[in-house]
């Protein structure tokens, strides 16, 4: 189909539309949708209680939708890279190229998410069981987290020509907010153990996405129970509607910034 | 000729007694028609009937051996005026009452059924609602207290009472009871080899059992379930807690046993379920305690401190958050031939023992009780890291914490 001039959003959502179909069409997508089928089949299977599996599913999710998100916007950036050539070629705009893959990438990752563990939840009666609200939490901060570091690979591709270099880097960002951030995070607390220190983990916990994901997660859950006084004075933050307004406040400027970044570098770059 | 003798005199002495006792209808209707004007009736050793109906009396004091037996559970309502029954003679049965609306003081602990320094008791199948206190036991040994049961309406813990208390009292046997909506379940203070057994103890808004100094006690086979805080004991010594099961005690502060100041107590046979912590201990020594089944429990056990010569055999550990935290290096438990559903390790020689030992105690556990704001890491991938490498090569944890023996099958 020759490309005709069209309105900028209009590209945007062509381009949206072939990135996504591409990645539905290939392999990996329904591997990562498998996978989230066959682990919700067999964690309801196994203990045929939607919230307790609700809890393991969170520690899956907090380690492993960041991971894919991080190395399959990495490996798509890469591998299309020709094709945008092509694109940049025509008098389309640069946002809109680049937004619509970044669109398609992480609409088709969050498609394969919520309906990979969406299916066998729904089939093993979640609408009947109190756990829909923990779930539907799950799923939202499941895809905030894939469209967070999809756009956090982005960013580092477009800012790294080296495809060795900006995996590398890919695979060091998220080994940082996976596991070092909360390395340092503990690490602090034990320093300044003598200090009231409630205020600094509601904020060392807001400013990490897959903290915050967490705890949101957790506080939800009977487990919070075991968090004690620390965890009474997160319900009380995270507890209310203001509290989760203002995570979900904090997650979406975690997406917003990494996407107005990927904007403004594709403006800037030279290819 | 002497056996036959001695036949005769006892029948003699039986038919001699009887002749003496009579039983007294009391009901609404009667000739009788109050509670009091039966036991002012009454002589030793004879029976109340006390007919269906409703009796609006309190302060009934009965100080001569009576049994009051209610028939279809007569209802007596002391309309929140006051104390409704006080016992001060020995020998007294009361079986079969319905009795509502006690009174509440702040400054005297008003009872359905007090009873107070007198012996040989029977207090059975009595249902108390709307109470204060319920049954309190002041200073009166011998008795018996079996299958009643109490529903409270507590709210606050301030202005509410224990459902069966015992102050100062020995050889008492409650059992077969269930208490619930009260303070403390059941409360006992002072009171040496009491047996408590059978008795379901729920949704009361302190503990489902206190212990405080009562020596040589045994509870068995009771449910404690829901309570605010579970089950208290404290500062006794030789008690022996056996098959209970200590469910659901599930919040910030909760347990499903506290033990402060225990010591050559013996648990044994015990299920603690989704617990926040199943056994809480401080202070206590030379406690045994083998097959307990600890089951989904936030901490399975956390020692506190000053705990020495404690032996944990045989137990199961299944799927609990934490099995065992510690808050000092030192070590002066044993752990021995227990099952843990986290252990990895193998039974090449399959004996039903694993061949690696295990260490209970999580680097993380150790963490928290040092930095209490660290349990906001809970479930991170970092804490699964250091967790293992602890595992691999304990450098915080104590090093002679472990079971070298772990079985790997579960216990039954």
């Amino acid at each position: 189909m020759p490309l005709r001039l069209l309105h900028p959003h209009l590209y945007m959502l062509k381009i949206l539309k072939y990135s996504f179909y591409d990645l539905i069409r290939s392999r990996w997508s329904y591997v990562y949708f498998m996978f989230y089928l066959l682990l919700g089949f067999v964690l309801l299977f196994l203990n045929n209680d939607v919230s307790k599996a609700v809890i393991t599913l969170m520690n899956v999710i907090i380690v492993l939708v960041p991971l894919i998100g991080t190395i399959f916007g990495i490996m798509y950036y890469y591998n299309s890279k020709e094709f945008t050539e092509l694109l940049l070629a025509q008098p389309i705009p640069r946002s809109s190229i680049f937004l619509g893959q970044y669109l398609g990438v992480a609409g088709s990752l969050t498609l394969s998410l919520v309906l990979g563990l969406g299916i066998p939840f729904m089939l093993y009666g979640l609408f009947k069981s109190d756990a829909i609200f923990d779930f539907s939490l799950l799923l939202v901060t499941g895809a905030f987290l894939t469209a967070i570091f999809t756009a956090l690979a982005f960013n580092i591709a477009i800012s790294n020509e080296n495809k060795i270099k900006g995996f590398g880097y890919a695979v060091l960002l998220w080994l940082f907010l996976a596991v070092i951030y909360d390395g340092l995070f503990l690490m602090s607390l034990i320093i300044f153990e003598e200090y009231p220190l409630d205020k600094f983990s509601l904020a060392a916990t807001m400013l990490n996405p897959i903290d915050l994901s967490r705890t949101l997660i957790l506080l939800k859950l009977d487990i919070s129970a075991l968090l004690g006084y620390t965890g009474a004075v997160f319900k009380q933050f995270f507890g209310t509607d203001t509290g989760l307004l203002v995570s979900m406040l904090m997650l979406l400027t975690w997406t917003v910034l990494p996407i107005w970044r990927i904007v403004y570098k594709a403006k800037r770059k030279d290819f | 000729m002497k056996i036959v003798f001695c036949f005769l005199l006892g029948l003699l002495c039986y038919a001699g007694q009887a002749q003496h006792t009579k039983v007294i209808e009391v009901c609404p209707t009667c000739p009788v028609s109050t509670i009091k004007e039966g036991i002012a009736m009454a002589a030793t050793n004879d029976t109340l009937r006390i007919k269906k109906g409703t009796y609006l009396e309190y302060n009934i004091v009965i100080d001569k051996p009576l049994t009051l037996l209610g028939e279809d559970y007569p209802i007596i309502d002391g309309e929140d005026k006051g104390e409704i029954i006080r016992i001060v003679s020995d020998s007294v049965t009361i079986d079969g009452l319905f009795i509502k609306n006690v009174g509440t003081s702040y400054t005297t602990d008003w009872a359905a059924i007090r009873v107070v320094k007198s012996e040989n008791y029977l207090i059975q199948n009595v249902v108390l609602e709307k109470l204060f206190f319920g049954i309190y036991l002041e200073r009166s040994n011998n008795g018996r207290v079996y299958n009643n049961k109490i529903k409270g309406d507590a709210v606050d813990e301030y202005n509410s009472g224990n459902g069966i208390q015992l102050w100062y009292s020995k050889n008492v046997v409650v059992d077969r009871n269930s208490v619930q909506g009260v303070r403390d379940g059941i409360y006992l203070e002072f009171s040496d080899y009491i047996t408590i057994k059978n008795n379901v103890s729920t949704k009361n808004l302190r503990y489902g059992l206190h212990f405080m100094f009562s020596n040589d006690d045994i509870y068995t086979n009771n449910t404690f379930d829901n309570n605010g805080a579970g089950v208290a004991v404290m500062f006794s010594k030789r008690i022996k807690m056996l098959n209970n099961t200590f469910r659901k005690n599930w919040g910030t502060a909760a347990f499903g046993m506290l033990l402060k100041e225990i010591n050559d107590a013996e648990i044994s046979g015990n299920t603690f379920e989704e617990n926040t912590i199943g056994i809480n201990i401080e202070g206590s020594n030379r406690i045994e305690y083998h097959n307990n089944n600890f089951i989904r429990n936030g901490w399975a056990v956390k020692v506190m401190g000053a705990c020495y010569a404690n032996t944990f055999k045989n137990n199961n550990f299944l799927y609990n958050s934490f099995d065992i935290s510690y808050n000092s290096k030192m070590n002066d438990n044993v752990f021995d031939q227990n099952y843990w559903s986290e252990y990895t390790g193998y039974d090449l020689d399959k004996d039903g023992v694993g061949d690696i030992p295990y260490r209970p105690v999580k680097l993380f556990s150790y963490i928290v009780n040092r930095t209490p704001e660290t349990i906001i890491l809970l479930r991170s991938l970092f804490m699964d890291i250091i967790d293992f490498s602890e595992k691999v090569s304990p450098v915080f944890t104590p090093d002679n914490l472990l079971d070298a023996n772990p079985l790997m099958k579960r216990q039954k």
